[in-house]
């Protein structure tokens, strides 16, 4: 009898692990992990713009947040498990790369790629100790511990006066100069991620492959300039009002 | 013309090898970059030194045999074959580096020549495909759209070189698995046991050793046979539904 095929006899590896640990499976998990933290960062975006509303508007968006209570903690758990399985799988993907080409080019030339690609997992890395550097500033507030006192009054309710927090940050150029760094390595890694992705979950062609990269690139330079927008907006506007005083 | 060389010297797959420095004189300009180097070994003749060792067979730019990374680039510039590749593409006096394919599933046996019979159990691991035994079929008999014929020609353009793997910084055959996958997938011909096929080239590509794609699109550029990265998505696509067809114990 001829066995021709593994997957017709119920005895043998698990088909979920052996999807999960293959080099195409690795690969569409960190897509798709990176996927749902793009949308985060686009939310997040949006949620941070309403600083250009004004005092009142952002605080609200804040206090809203806030008061979500338990689920706002089922979404930080999620967020922090999908950065540890993007992290993990590319680690893994990572050491099976170095392990496939061990011997470089000594004549090194390299072909096709760009430098956003090359410096992947630096920019992961880098946008990493960033977000730390993130949640200890306006989260945790350990950089400065005067934002944790600042309050303000809110539809009669005592709340914390984000607002007031994010102008004080962002009026501090060193603080200004780690945030925009910050955002173009997140530039960096997104212009690459984003115009990958549709390529690694294979929902592409010949005809729009360059499309999806135009569009993917189009998008990361896009939250850079809405991000970097923020703390540069205020630090110019804080150097102006001392120049006109 | 005259070229100055640094080429890769090894002993064996256990030696360590170097680059050494060899001068090819009295090259003429329209000699081929594999005649150049049996002008080289020719010169060679009489003395001490063995023979440069390097693959080819066809050098028609067909058979996928010849190899050999020139100044960085598998099968070097221009977007051909090492074979199809002439002296007047370099200026006199040039400095040319040559060094094997480079990829952990493909040790390096001698010199230049690497083992390249990892891509050999990938498409053994393909299978087969159900075809009707006897007499030739009639000829169109199954009907197939212009496009998709198009698709599976550029895929089955494929010449099993190896060059995508050996200028994928990951060392990824890829492009090379997702070419012979969608040349039988796409075709009526191939679509009985896609999935089976898919499943078995894509975890034999793993067991080999071969790296994982980043998307930097170095083996597309190299590609003597210009096979486009996009077959990587729709392989992506195929292995996915494939799985996912597994899982649910429906695979065929």
């Amino acid at each position: 009898m001829i066995k021709s095929s593994a997957s017709l006899t119920r005895s043998g590896p698990c088909p979920a692990h052996l999807w999960i640990f293959s080099s195409l499976g690795k690969k569409t998990i960190v897509a798709v992990t990176g996927i749902l933290l793009v949308l985060f960062v686009i939310g997040h975006l949006l949620g941070n713009l309403t600083v250009f509303i004004g005092p009142e508007a952002l605080n609200a968006y804040a206090e809203k947040l806030h008061s979500l209570g338990p689920i706002l903690w089922v979404v930080r758990l999620g967020l922090l498990a999908v950065v540890g399985l993007h992290i993990f799988f590319t680690m893994l993907l990572w050491k099976e790369n170095q392990k496939a080409r061990p011997k470089k080019y000594i004549a090194s030339n390299p072909i096709g790629t760009n430098v956003f690609a090359r410096t992947m997992r630096l920019s992961g890395l880098i946008v990493l100790a960033f977000v730390v550097f993130h949640l200890a500033h306006f989260t945790a507030r350990v950089v400065d511990p005067s934002y944790a006192t600042m309050t303000t009054t809110l539809d009669g309710r005592q709340v914390h006066d984000v607002y007031s927090m994010v102008v004080k940050g962002f009026s501090s150029a060193p603080i200004v100069l780690i945030y925009v760094v910050g955002l173009f390595l997140l530039t960096s890694h997104l212009s690459h991620g984003l115009s990958s992705l549709f390529q690694t979950l294979g929902i592409t062609n010949l005809r729009i492959r360059k499309n999806y990269e135009l569009a993917g690139r189009l998008i990361a330079w896009l939250l850079f300039v809405g991000y970097a927008s923020i703390p540069l907006s205020i630090l110019l506007s804080g150097l102006a009002k001392g120049a006109a005083q | 013309m005259k070229f100055h060389l640094k080429v890769w010297r090894q002993k064996d797959s256990h030696s360590e090898g170097t680059l050494e420095d060899y001068t090819a004189e009295n090259i003429p300009a329209d000699a081929s970059f594999l005649e150049m180097l049996d002008i080289v070994n020719n010169s060679l003749t009489g003395k001490d030194v063995p023979p440069i060792q390097f693959d080819s067979d066809c050098r028609e730019g067909i058979c996928g045999s010849c190899s050999l990374t020139i100044n960085g680039v598998p099968h070097g510039p221009g977007r051909g074959t090492t074979c199809q590749l002439y002296m007047r593409n370099f200026r006199d006096g040039d400095t040319i580096t040559i060094e094997p394919f480079r990829a952990d599933a493909f040790p390096v046996q001698r010199d230049v020549v690497v083992d390249r019979s990892a891509f050999d159990r990938i498409i053994q691991a393909g299978g087969y495909i159900s075809e009707r035994s006897g007499s030739a079929p009639d000829a169109n008999s199954v009907p197939i759209s212009k496009t998709i014929a198009d698709k599976a020609m550029d895929a089955a353009a494929c010449i099993g070189c190896g060059a995508c793997a050996a200028a994928c910084p990951n060392g990824s055959a890829m492009l090379f698995v997702s070419a012979k996958v969608t040349h039988l997938g796409l075709l009526p011909q191939g679509k009985p046991e896609a999935d089976r096929r898919v499943l078995g080239m894509v975890r034999q590509m793993d067991k080999e050793g071969f790296g994982n794609c980043s998307n930097y699109y170095a083996c597309e550029a190299v590609c003597p046979a210009g096979v486009p990265a996009a077959f990587i998505g729709r392989m992506n696509r195929e292995f996915t539904a494939a799985s996912m067809k597994e899982m649910a114990g429906m695979t065929v």
